[in-house]
């Protein structure tokens, strides 16, 4: 195992990790503000179909980029108006978001099958992005950047910004924070609005860097996975952080089972074990009890004030 | 008069639908005066602070604030005029910190560090002892109503309303809430105490308001009244005493709970440890203590809603009952009424008759062959909403629809009628009227004279007093040596409420 070996699996353990540190960060916003989105895989579906298309048109994949946050935006929004105004429950609406954002993505994607564009990869000068080693730091797409800065930011508004206060406040007691003069809903719509733009974000990683094309339900799953990172994580950042790792180590090992063949397991163990993780994970946690002591307290709950 | 009042009310009303929630009120708070709101549950009170404070908009009448008429249209416009109010349920945030709970109650934007360092000049002036870091799921309900007193200080108040302050309080920390109030108001501070516990109103209070049904009736000086005074004027009728026999002997141990252990239920529940006492036929025991002690643990473990290994651990009448189910405990006479009534005494959804179904159809017979005899529960729940004088429309009311005082009647009803060996009920008289309280005491009285045992626990240290035989206080999920209510000293109770165990608490 030489170090080119190990350095390509770096690459690809990062590049499996992007997508769901993007969404699970954003879906850890949204839960913090007590509302529990299902629908993440539909949004990273929206968000890979809107930068696709958006990058078609315009050969900007900066562009894409912001197509894709606003195509996840936007298919939130609709989940946001059915809960907060409506009070649906939030459970059977983030699975319907699922299904619709898995739908509607198909349908837009029918005229973009087949077509290409230029990957959106490392914008640092080959010297340093396709260095023997630098590469490791500089090889990056700027996805990949702007997610891992997104963790020390995202712990920043949450611990140290007024407005992360009163959003973990939303998300704690909602009845009390109404009662003190903040909006709920309005706090919920931001945090549901960043949580489908950050899921938009980490689903256009697949369209426009991994392969870039358009694939139906491309995505595979990682939306379920990003979900289950932020429960992992107990509702921490820096957790989030090193659980997409392991989840990254664990999906990149699926893909070098296939390729080198490791012949004492079947690939569909290693394509499993991400999901078997997660149920391991998620019953270890539960069973020391303190799963519920970070947990936001009103995840899950319709907002309704009595007056 | 020399100067005008602080606050002036005259002739607020306020209609609800189907009540006269205040029926033209007036009354006036002098610069630095105490004052009283006294009343019963529905009097008045909460909706007519819930005015001064800009909740609500009164139909009728006027405010006057240091002379000028004003209305307040909103919270945040009394605060701005200098009125703060610490709510009886406190709007905290359990998963965060103090400083980050009284930064979420400010109108201004103060950076954090500013904030701490007013915090606990604050805190320094009244010693009010809090640690701004702290998260508040840690903290004692005592602790609790002092984020909210500091909050409310941060604005530098004219008119501080609280709120039933003293209801989860240990007698010391009520001692210490009066010199925190007392310096405020020796500071030109007004404030406006709503309160139905008369002594400290005696011992607090400068004027009194008292309010029945929406209306005024008397303004008076709590130095010259005496508690039964103030009391009947509140009530509208003389008040009865319990009534009991005299020197009544207790008989055989009916309940024993011997070395009773518990783990924790969830990360803020607390766990029970090694809890024993036994209570005599005809006994009344009492189990005293601030919230979040263990008292809902303990009420679990009776009820058998949470079982124990070792079955010696409870026993009935020499059976031991410690790893039994609710229901095979009921079947032994085990009887228990929760703390909260909606939802885990009664399910508000169900009608009066559903809800005796629960509790009552093995004893009672309400069930043949899988079938619920829907007479026979009619029929009981009838029975109960007789003998308790229980305001519904019928054995076919839901239980959402009474109210808090008239659901808690039924509940007890239904467990008493059915006559059980043992009774555990939680906060009996909780958010229930003086009537209700009364009826309730003395229906409980009534069953341990027919030979029942009958465990209390209670928050309110005074229904303790006056109503059991025996008692004990339960810290951290211990339960102290019990002790002849007769002759239990309350400073001694008050150090056990607070964690500090004397001398006699570890004798035994």
């Amino acid at each position: 195992m030489g170090i080119d070996f190990i350095i390509a699996a770096i690459i690809t353990v990062v590049g499996l990790t992007t997508p769901i540190l993007l969404a699970g960060l954003g879906e850890l916003v949204v839960e913090k503000s007590g509302v529990l989105n299902l629908g993440v895989e539909g949004m990273m579906l929206m968000g890979a179909i809107s930068g696709f298309a958006v990058t078609v048109f315009t050969f900007n994949p900066w562009f894409g980029v912001l197509g894709a946050a606003a195509g996840g935006a936007l298919a939130s929004l609709l989940f946001a108006v059915l809960v907060l105004q409506l009070n649906s429950n939030q459970v059977a609406t983030g699975l319907a978001l699922t299904i619709f954002g898995t739908g509607l993505s198909s349908l837009m994607g029918l005229s973009f099958t087949g077509r290409i564009v230029v990957p959106f990869l490392s914008v640092f000068p080959d010297s340093l992005a396709k260095h023997e080693y630098l590469q490791l730091i500089f090889g990056y797409s700027p996805i990949v950047y702007f997610a891992l800065i997104m963790v020390p930011l995202t712990t920043w508004f949450l611990k140290s910004t007024r407005a992360g206060l009163i959003l973990r406040a939303v998300g704690e007691n909602d009845l009390s924070a109404h009662s003190i003069g903040y909006s709920v809903i309005k706090v919920r719509y931001a945090a549901i609005a960043f949580g489908g733009a950050m899921a938009g974000i980490g689903g256009c990683y697949f369209s426009m860097v991994i392969t870039p094309m358009w694939a139906e339900k491309m995505t595979a799953g990682r939306g379920w996975i990003a979900l289950a990172l932020v429960v992992f994580a107990g509702w921490r950042t820096g957790r989030l952080l090193a659980g997409a790792y392991f989840f990254g180590i664990l999906m990149a090992l699926e893909l070098y089972a296939k390729a080198s063949g490791f012949s004492f397991l079947p690939s569909q163990f290693w394509a499993a074990m991400p999901y078997a993780m997660t149920v391991v994970a998620l019953s270890f946690i539960s069973s020391r009890g303190t799963a519920g002591a970070n947990a936001p307290a009103c995840l899950g709950k319709p907002f309704l004030p009595s007056t | 008069m020399a100067s005008p009042a602080r606050l002036e009310l005259t002739g607020i009303t306020k209609r609800f639908p189907g009540v006269l929630a205040n029926d033209n009120v007036g009354f006036s708070v002098k610069p630095g005066e105490i004052h009283a709101l006294l009343g019963e549950n529905g009097a008045g009170k909460s909706t007519l602070v819930k005015m001064i404070y800009g909740i609500m908009q009164p139909d009728a009448g006027e405010i006057r604030w240091d002379g000028q008429r004003i209305n307040v249209a909103n919270p945040k416009a009394a605060r701005k005029l200098g009125i703060g109010m610490v709510f009886q349920h406190f709007s905290l945030f359990e998963a965060m910190t103090v400083l980050e709970n009284i930064a979420l109650g400010m109108d201004a934007k103060i950076p954090a560090r500013d904030l701490e360092s007013r915090i606990l000049a604050v805190m320094g002036q009244y010693g009010l002892k809090l640690e701004p870091h702290r998260i508040v799921s840690t903290l004692s309900v005592g602790e609790r109503q002092r984020i909210e007193i500091v909050r409310a200080l941060l604005l530098n108040p004219k008119l501080l309303i609280m709120d039933e302050p003293t209801s989860v309080l240990t007698p010391q920390e009520v001692e210490q809430l009066f010199t925190v109030l007392r310096k405020l108001a020796q500071e030109g501070c007004s404030i406006l105490y709503i309160s139905h516990k008369l002594h400290e109103i005696k011992a607090l209070c400068d004027t009194a308001t008292i309010l029945r049904g929406g209306k005024l009736v008397d303004t008076c000086d709590p130095a010259v009244e005496t508690s039964r005074s103030m009391a009947e004027k509140m009530i509208g009728s003389s008040l009865k005493d319990i009534s009991r026999v005299a020197g009544r002997a207790f008989g055989a141990t009916k309940l024993a709970v011997q070395a009773l252990s518990l783990a924790a239920d969830g990360p803020f529940g607390t766990a029970l440890s090694d809890i024993s006492f036994n209570v005599r036929a005809g006994e009344l025991f009492g189990v005293a203590g601030v919230a979040g002690n263990g008292q809902n643990a303990l009420l679990l473990a009776l009820s058998g809603e949470a079982t124990n290994a070792d079955p010696a651990s409870v026993t009935v009448d020499g059976v031991a009952v410690g790893h039994m189910q609710a229901r095979a405990r009921r079947g032994h006479g085990v009887a228990s009424v929760p703390e909260e009534r909606n939802g885990h005494a009664a399910v508000p959804i169900f009608t009066l008759a559903d809800n005796a179904v629960l509790t009552a159809r093995d004893r009672l017979g309400m069930v043949r062959a899988g079938l619920i005899d829907a007479k026979a529960a009619r029929t009981y729940a009838g029975e109960v909403i007789e003998a308790f004088a229980v305001k519904a429309t019928g054995p076919s009311a839901m239980a959402e629809s009474l109210s808090g005082g008239n659901l808690q009647k039924y509940i007890m009803g239904r467990e008493i009628l059915q006559k059980p060996q043992v009774l555990v009920v939680s906060q009996p008289t909780w958010g229930v009227d003086a009537g209700a309280a009364a009826a309730i005491h003395q229906a409980l009285v009534d069953l341990a004279a027919t030979g029942s045992a009958i465990v209390v626990i209670s928050q309110d240290l005074d229904e303790l007093l006056s109503l059991c035989d025996t008692m004990a206080v339960i810290n951290g999920g211990r339960l102290s040596r019990p002790m002849a209510v007769a002759e239990a000293k309350i400073d001694e109770i008050g150090l056990l409420m607070g964690g500090i165990h004397g001398e006699a608490a570890h004798a035994h």
